[in-house]
This record gives structure tokens, sequence and C-alpha cells, in this order.
């Protein structure tokens, strides 16, 4: 059900600071809306962002209800080698993803 | 006996007065809006600085000065420095004061970043002030303000 958008650059020079974006699919229900009936709709978000590359941490996130639907996030880093890029949401109601992308770096 | 009756008058109002008064502290108490207000605000803020001082400077709001619909607009915020393993931004904390709660975000940088910049999408309950702080290796704080206007509202709508 969930799905992930990431894009990073397949490959980069050395020292090159390159841009990472991310999109996950998701509700984010704010848990301060109302049905017409007047119930309150329970929150349901994701709480937390992060990507690592190689197991370091690189960028991490807390989200709010604040976040718009479907969380979009764009950062920076700086390509040093190859490797990998581990990225993770975690929110309520147990909700857990991963993805990864993996960069050649000359 | 005119005397009396002024005394009596007097007794009454002050009476009156202080039940009035006893009356509406409860009322005033009960008005509570329901959104974050500059107090909450003021009070999250604390909360990631501690009561340290706050300077002006380093860090740009890019966010729309008008804006169609809450539910999705669009910020970047940007914070001038090297990101040296010296000399980084830890962590970029941005504030509203009119949604029912006060963050927007928090995002936590390293300076394996080479760039403190981080894009995202927000909701925004009202016309409001925004307000980003950053935090150095250093331990300083920096902040700017951005103001808002918001004509179709977020979070707070009802569902079909």
């Amino acid at each position: 059900m969930a799905s992930a958008l990431i894009n990073v650059p397949k490959k980069a020079k050395n020292g090159d600071v390159i841009e990472i974006k991310t999109l996950m699919s998701h509700i984010m229900e704010t848990g301060y809306r109302h049905t017409t009936s007047g119930e309150v709709v329970p929150r349901d978000i994701i709480t937390s962002f992060s990507c690592r590359f190689e197991g370091e941490e690189v960028f991490r996130a807390d989200l709010f209800p604040a976040t718009a639907a479907n969380p979009f996030f764009s950062f920076f880093t700086v390509a040093t080698r190859s490797g990998k890029f581990d990225f993770e949401w975690i929110g309520d109601n147990g909700f857990s993803e991963t993805a990864s992308a993996s960069i050649t770096v000359e | 006996m005119p005397r009396q009756h002024l005394s009596t008058r007097r007794r009454f109002l002050k009476v009156a007065g202080s039940a009035a008064a006893m009356g509406a502290l409860p009322l005033a108490v009960s008005v509570r809006p329901v959104e974050a207000t500059p107090e909450t605000m003021a009070s999250a803020i604390r909360n990631v600085t501690g009561g340290a001082a706050v300077q002006n400077g380093k860090v740009k709001l890019d966010i729309p000065p008008l804006v169609e619909n809450g539910n999705s607009v669009p910020m970047v915020v940007t914070v001038t420095s090297p990101m040296t393993a010296n000399d980084y931004v830890k962590s970029i904390h941005v504030f509203n004061e009119k949604n029912p709660q006060p963050n927007l975000g928090n995002f936590y940088l390293t300076p394996r970043n080479g760039r403190a910049q981080v894009s995202t999408r927000v909701r925004l309950a009202d016309s409001q002030k925004i307000i980003a702080i950053a935090k150095l290796s250093d331990g300083s704080l920096w902040s700017t303000t951005a103001e808002v206007v918001v004509t179709l509202a977020a979070c707070t709508e009802e569902v079909m």
C-alpha cells in the first residue's frame, strides 16, 4: 500500500554536494478533523524519517500533524564514496517502511 | 437615614463587584482557543533553546507569502554554514503560532550534508507567523521569521 519515491543521482564526482529527494505516500491524518456526525478522526501520521549512508546518519526529521500528506523531503549530502543510502519512515499504528538507493562515486 | 442608604448601596456594589470578578475568572479560563497560541509556540521554542538567547540571521526561510491552499505549502529552510566537522548546523526547528500544534518540523543535520538546506511541505491552519531556529555545533542559536497569508485553511475541516 505504502510506496516511496526516492531520487538519488546514480553517479557523482568525489566531493560533489548532491540533492536527495524523498516522498512517501501517506494520508497524514491530523487527528484534528471531525466527521459530519462530530466524531474525531483519529490521528494517523508518520512521526519520524531518517536517511543513513552505509549505516551513518545523514539526515533525520521529526514529523507532526502539520506535515502535509505524502511527506516530501529534500536535503543534501557530500558524495565521498560509492555506497548505499537507507531510508526509513516510522509512524502511528505500527507504520514502518524502508527504501534504499545506491550511488557510484568516481 | 440617607447615610445608611448609601452604605447598603455601597456594600451591595462591593459584593456584586467581587461576585462578577469571581464569575469572570473561570469563564476566561474556559474560553481557550483550539489553536497553538503565541504562548504555546513560545514554550515549544523554549524546549529547543532552553531559554538561551536566539540571534537574528544566518537562517533563510523560503515560504510563499500568499498561500491559496494551506494543505500543502512548500517551505525551504537554508542556513549559512560551512558544514565542516568543526562548524555545522546540528538542527533546524520550525514553529507556527496558529496551527493546533506549535511544531512544523524538526530536522537534524550532520557534517555529511555539505549544505544546510531542507525542503518539505507543511499544513497551515491560518494566516500566521512562521519561525525557523537553527542550532549550530558551537551551541549558538539563529532564527528568522516569515509571515504567511492563507486563504483556505488546513487541518480542521470536516470529513465527508
